[in-house]
């Protein structure tokens, strides 16, 4: 079975690495400024001791006053996984850069962020919509999105 | 979604899939109200100026009897559709066995599941492609309405937005004994058509035809 690995762990050796990345660390999950992400993701696949080399999926959070961003990845050598989450305090425009270069698995996903939730991943390789139609007014999951 | 032979195609992904979404917003800007259910049947059975030869009965009992079935399942329902077919419920006790993946073999299509709208245009022409006459069977809540995605922002609020139904199972999804039921009802209203048409208003094919003769005359 995959255990939770504790925050503590993983904010002890983040912090050590990069000082100023980790903004808030809850029971089971990593708060990360969104310029750092892709650091912090390079070094968590990479890390000896870590080796989360496994996305489990990514997804999106509408709280109105900003979005979150939630990666879940997996240590298959180690059985540990960690919740990333990032934020975007825009609703105009919101952008996060893209973890597709890191996982390969990352990219249909962030479309699906993006189509749904209209968020852009910078530097993704094809950032369009997966599921909706172009010409689709507007990304349905947003919570101010009614027809 | 047809082919048109004028047109230049680009196969850029990107293009195609503007090409796609306009096609689903016309069908969405088109299809406002529902199809009206073919029930012709009705008026005319209540007139009574209907009268059943036997050659109709011949027809009639013939075409309800085997049933073959065009593949469209989208979700759920399409797992009740296949109890249907398994030997607790044995659906070719009334000619029902044959499931078809080509629509030009097919007679019925049974709606089994949720429908959304970028999957509308391909459903239109699977009912397109199938030869006359065909019958339509929308089975389960969704496909009557929509069900409880009827409000979504991608789902198509009822076949008979974009196909005409002729027997609406209701349920989410319908115990195989109603997709049974649904069936012979679809069975009793094929009985009551009249298969054969009018002679009378038929264009008479001896006058469409060309006239030897007179073709040698004006060579």
């Amino acid at each position: 079975m995959t255990t939770a690995l504790s925050a503590k762990e993983i904010v002890s050796k983040l912090s050590a690495e990069f000082p100023d990345a980790v903004k808030e660390a809850g029971a089971d999950s990593v708060l990360v400024k969104s310029a750092s992400l892709p650091a912090v993701t390079e070094y968590l696949k990479t890390a000896d001791g870590l080796k989360f080399d496994y996305i489990n999926y990514i997804t999106a959070i509408d709280y109105y006053d900003y979005f979150e961003v939630v990666y879940m990845m997996t240590s298959t050598e180690y059985n540990r996984s960690v919740t990333l989450k990032t934020r975007c305090e825009t609703r105009n425009r919101p952008t996060v850069p893209s973890l597709a270069g890191i996982y390969q698995g990352a990219d249909w996903q962030e479309r699906e962020v993006y189509d749904l939730m209209g968020i852009t991943f910078k530097g993704h390789p094809n950032m369009k919509r997966v599921f909706l139609w172009e010409g689709f007014d507007g990304h349905p999951l947003r919570k101010d999105w009614n027809k | 979604m047809e082919i048109d032979e004028n047109k230049e195609y680009i196969y850029d992904s990107y293009q195609l899939d503007c090409d796609e979404g306009k096609i689903i917003e016309q069908m969405k800007a088109s299809t406002k109200k529902s199809i009206p259910d073919p029930a012709d049947w009705i008026d005319a059975d209540l007139k009574r100026n209907i009268v059943l030869t036997s050659l109709d009965w011949v027809i009639d009992w013939a075409r309800r009897s085997s049933l073959w079935t065009a593949i469209c399942y989208p979700a759920c329902c399409g797992m009740e559709w296949m109890a249907t077919l398994a030997p607790r419920f044995d659906g070719s006790r009334f000619g029902m066995e044959i499931m078809r993946a080509s629509p030009r073999q097919a007679d019925l299509l049974i709606t089994a599941g949720t429908l959304t709208w970028k999957m509308a245009p391909n459903v239109r022409r699977i009912y397109n492609q199938m030869a006359e006459p065909k019958w339509v069977i929308a089975m389960g809540a969704c496909g009557i309405s929509g069900g409880i995605f009827r409000s979504g922002y991608n789902v198509v609020p009822g076949y008979n937005k974009i196909i005409p139904v002729d027997v609406y199972v209701p349920g989410c999804p319908p115990r195989p004994e109603a997709l049974l039921y649904g069936i012979q009802q679809l069975q009793k209203k094929i009985g009551r058509a009249k298969a054969v048409p009018d002679l009378s208003e038929l264009p008479n094919p001896l006058n469409e035809l060309p006239n030897p003769l007179k073709k040698d005359k004006k060579k």
